[in-house]
């Protein structure tokens, strides 16, 4: 196990690359999904806003 | 589907590449950030030009979904070109001596960068959306000229970095054992882009449409959850304007 870690003396560079990739590939779902939830909730706010002041 | 096949082939090709791939002849275990920087540095590229063509096919034909594709490719290929970019810093250390060597792949690769922040930069630059689309298209057209120049820097210029080891005459230059990791990955990274795609696509599609009829009567459909229906079925209604050009 502490030689798949070590990587052959290339840690320090495997591994942040490995979780550089994570993090970015990560924070992309995280921030596509909260786009999402943004427009849903935007949106809903707008109906019930129009029903609102619709007579 | 999308999400279940991605999410079976990058832990699976990652768990090949980095435990049970051999080292490399004269890398040794270095050679395993190969397994995120070219499925990155592949779809950097790729989503420029997917963004490019679908900024143009909206341009020419006025088409809005068209415009909602391309901005939806910006922050994803942008997270690809940074992935590439600091792996590549990362793998270059070690084997070239430079974190950054100002190599020609290297450095059209940080143009790259460049112009999805300007893309992105310049669609936030405008409140009216139909202008952003206009001229963040004529910017994305007009970059896609370093797509061919960050492929072909290894072989029109002097280069530190490698020449193409998958897309070759003769094959790839790479072992089985080598390659059919890399090909998982690559795939794998293929349909994360189309799973956050979609995803981003909808948000904002449903950002652009969200004065229409037609996202009253969804968000209003009886049984409606928080989610709603368009969760589901997004853009899926016949009487959706969006489900053709628009």
């Amino acid at each position: 196990m502490m030689q798949f870690l070590r990587m052959g003396g290339y840690a320090v560079y495997v591994w942040p690359s490995v979780a550089l990739t994570v993090i970015v590939l990560g924070l992309n779902v995280v921030w596509a999904r909260h786009a999402l939830a943004l427009a849903q909730r935007e949106a809903r706010r707008r109906l019930v806003h129009a029903r609102g002041t619709t007579p | 589907m999308v999400r279940r096949a991605g999410a079976a082939a990058v832990p699976g090709g990652s768990d090949l590449g980095l435990a049970f791939t051999p080292p490399e002849a004269h890398q040794g275990d270095g050679f395993r950030i190969l397994y995120v920087h070219v499925p990155a540095a592949w779809l950097s590229v790729q989503v420029y030009v997917v963004m490019a063509l679908s900024a143009a096919i909206g341009l020419i034909w006025r088409m809005k979904v068209a415009h909602a594709i391309a901005a939806s490719c910006a922050t994803v290929g942008a997270s690809f070109t940074v992935i590439a970019l600091g792996t590549g810093m990362l793998w270059g250390k070690p084997m070239w001596g430079t974190f950054w060597p100002w190599d020609p792949r290297t450095t059209s690769e940080l143009l790259l960068l460049f112009l999805y922040l300007g893309y992105i930069g310049l669609r936030s630059g405008f409140d009216d959306t139909a202008r952003a689309d206009r001229a963040s298209a004529v910017l994305a057209i007009v970059g896609v000229i370093d797509a061919p120049i960050v492929h072909y820097s290894v072989v029109w210029w002097n280069s530190l970095h490698q020449g193409s080891s998958l897309i070759r005459a003769g094959g790839p230059a790479i072992a089985p054992a080598m390659l059919i990791p890399l090909l998982m990955m690559i795939l794998g990274f293929y349909l994360y882009f189309g799973a956050v795609l979609l995803v981003r696509a909808r948000g904002e599609i449903l950002r652009r449409e969200r004065n229409a009829q037609w996202i009253a009567e969804e968000l209003a459909a009886p049984g409606a959850g928080p989610a709603g229906p368009m969760q589901e079925s997004f853009g899926a209604s016949p009487a959706d304007p969006l489900a053709s050009r628009s």
